[in-house]
């Protein structure tokens, strides 16, 4: 691979609270190139949606300890960029659309204020020329009859229409990357299939990288090309999404798998991984996912093991696993 | 249309809410214990004069006739005449209410921008001295008696320092310095109770819209911090803000009968409590309306702010 587009290193985020200090993110790296597609995947309080704030900076500064490690973005480190070159980068280099489309937006300015922002913000355009391009951009996110939905405010929007505004905000500076944090997870099934498709065709026609978080591996799987996997805080497996569905490499990666339902014949129940995610105020001895591995043997639980290269472009932190394929 | 059609709609619901305190104001001369024309006339009146003011009340019929004849003559904007003055109820609140209109009003000038400012300012500011500062003062303001400070304050400003005059109401007719001079010191007394109580509402409202997804949405755009509270933040918080401000001037006007009284201002507030004093009970029952009307009509202007700072009630 040539310069990536983004590579994150060691980055380890920490918050406060009443219990002390709270490690949410744990030496997470990954590697991005330009137009690339990535999938986070993890269960909520994995540390997904912490890796992809700290990429613009967008926790809450009181409570967050200042994160560690490095962001290396276009040659420079995000984590050290000042506050007003951080601002140039967001929305403009990068944007990020999140979970919410209902709480996303801000109620009380229209559809045509929250966009033509970004663009008068970021490219100096003034209003009129702004608004123009609102509508041009709704255009783009498929929402018809644009040049009248342009004045609407979000209350009088769909969801799915709602996400679609999110999305055409997101591009309006034809950002270099997009973080798309559970985009799809409060919308309907067929709108989600929708909007993905809408992601994808935008990510050519703009030439984005793209980082997409979901908790859903169905999602991920379809489409990225790598997906990175994520629990408790740390990455404990990560491979080009093909390798990792051949081969899962951690038993938290085949236990996502298995949850997926099957669409060839009907099951009476659906496989679930026994147990929740760890309390992060809770230091778990060894691999963090022991307590809930069905493969766990007693080394588990004494050291922690490291992320290993298990194949090619394919990481994974699970030792016993490694052992068996290689003495089958 | 749709403004109009709402704006009916609260208008129609105002009815009621007119009719019942009316009634209510009605047995206000009931309630009273033995025969109200007695309390009236007072313990050294002679037999003749409680029945005149007996009949000049008309308390020699019955109660339903005399609760339609009280409602008749509401209707036809009558609201009774004082037993005291020999002055029609309207004609003496049209004399006081310049004095109250401009206590409160002046007094509601300084709370909304004083109040929201610093809500404002201690929510950015959270957890720091500014903070501190701003909840500090909101609670002297909202703990402290007005009418003690009122007089610490006459005592400072007019005593010892002699700046400001230590009572009495300048017509605006007069010219607007003299008159906003004389309106300072009560006004500013008048508004630190519901400044206090505004900063505090205003503070909470705003740390609620700063924890907002559309707040991080703004921030995710590169929106600066000082333009995500101004633009993004500020119109949220005006919402919750905004229906506290009916009940603000309400209490602005509640606040006036103590502040009246200290200040020796001959505003509705006096008058009402020299009708108490001296049984002028038409007197207490007109006026009772009359501000009854008033809150009303705030209740109703605030409903129409709130039409134009919410969109989402625009289109209901």
């Amino acid at each position: 691979m040539t310069t990536p587009l983004l590579a994150v290193r060691d980055l380890t985020v920490q918050f406060r609270t009443d219990a002390g200090w709270l490690t949410a993110v744990e030496n997470v790296g990954f590697e991005l190139g330009a137009q690339e597609t990535l999938g986070i995947v993890g269960e909520s309080g994995s540390g997904k949606s912490v890796t992809a704030l700290s990429l613009l900076g967008l926790h809450a500064a009181s409570t967050t300890r200042l994160p560690t490690g490095s962001i290396d973005y276009a040659g420079q480190n995000l984590l050290k960029l000042p506050e007003r070159a951080m601002r140039r980068i967001r929305g403009g280099e990068i944007a990020m659309i999140f979970q919410d489309p209902m709480s996303s937006l801000n109620p009380v300015l229209t559809v045509a204020d929250q966009i033509s922002e970004t663009v008068m913000l970021h490219q100096g355009l003034d209003r009129a020329a702004a608004r123009k391009r609102a509508v041009g951009l709704l255009d783009m996110v498929r929402i018809a009859d644009a040049a009248h939905r342009v004045d609407a405010y979000p209350h009088q929007l769909s969801g799915g229409m709602r996400q679609r505004v999110m999305i055409a905000i997101a591009i309006a500076c034809r950002p270099k990357l997009l973080i798309a944090d559970e985009p799809t997870t409060a919308l309907d099934v067929t709108i989600q299939a929708q909007i993905l498709d809408l992601l994808r065709e935008l990510q050519a026609e703009l030439g984005m990288s793209v980082i997409l978080i979901s908790h859903d591996l169905g999602v991920i799987a379809e489409f990225a090309r790598r997906v990175m996997v994520m629990y408790a805080g740390r990455v404990v497996e990560a491979a080009p999404s093909r390798a990792l569905f051949r081969q899962p490499m951690h038993p938290y990666t085949s236990g996502l798998l298995a949850a997926i339902p099957p669409l060839d014949h009907d099951v009476t129940r659906l496989s679930t991984i026994a147990g929740s995610i760890p309390d992060p105020a809770r230091r778990i001895p060894g691999c963090r996912f022991s307590p809930r591995c069905a493969e766990v043997e007693a080394a588990c639980r004494e050291t922690a093991p490291d992320l290993v290269t298990v194949g090619a472009g394919h990481l994974a932190r699970c030792p016993p696993r490694l052992h068996r394929m290689a003495a089958p | 249309m749709r403004m109009l059609r709402r704006l009916l709609l609260r208008l129609g619901q105002a009815i009621p809410v007119i009719l019942v305190v009316a009634v209510l104001a009605f047995f206000l001369m009931h309630l009273l214990p033995g025969d109200p024309a007695a309390v009236i006339a007072g313990p050294e009146a002679g037999a003749e004069a409680v029945e005149r003011i007996r009949r000049q009340l008309g308390l020699d019929r019955s109660i339903p006739e005399q609760l339609l004849v009280w409602l008749w003559h509401l209707a036809q904007g009558d609201f009774g005449t004082s037993i005291i003055h020999n002055q029609s109820v309207l004609q003496a609140l049209a004399d006081r209410m310049p004095v109250t209109a401009s206590l409160t009003l002046v007094a509601f000038a300084m709370t909304i921008p004083i109040g929201i400012v610093l809500g404002v300012a201690a929510a950015k500011f959270r957890n720091t001295w500014v903070d501190s500062a701003v909840m500090l003062m909101a609670l002297i303001g909202v703990s402290v008696p007005g009418f003690w400070i009122a007089i610490l304050s006459v005592i400072l400003f007019s005593v010892t320092l002699g700046w400001l005059p230590a009572s009495g109401y300048v017509p605006l007719s007069e010219g607007v310095w003299p008159w906003l001079r004389a309106l300072i010191q009560p006004a500013a007394m008048l508004a630190l109770f519901q400044i206090g109580f505004l900063a505090r509402m205003a503070r909470s409202a705003t740390l609620d819209v700063l924890d907002q997804d559309y707040i991080r949405t703004a921030r995710a755009k590169g929106v600066s911090e000082w333009r995500t509270i101004a633009k993004h933040a500020f119109r949220n918080t005006l919402i919750p803000v905004v229906t506290t401000t009916g009940i603000i001037l309400s209490l602005l006007m509640g606040g006036s009968v103590v502040i009246e009284q200290v200040f020796a201002m001959p505003g509705v507030g006096r008058l009402i409590v020299q009708a108490i004093l001296t049984r002028d009970y038409p007197m207490v029952q007109g006026t009772l309306l009359a501000l009854a009307f008033l809150f009303v009509a705030i209740n109703l202007m605030v409903d129409i702010v709130y039409t134009w700072v919410d969109p989402r009630v625009r289109y209901d």
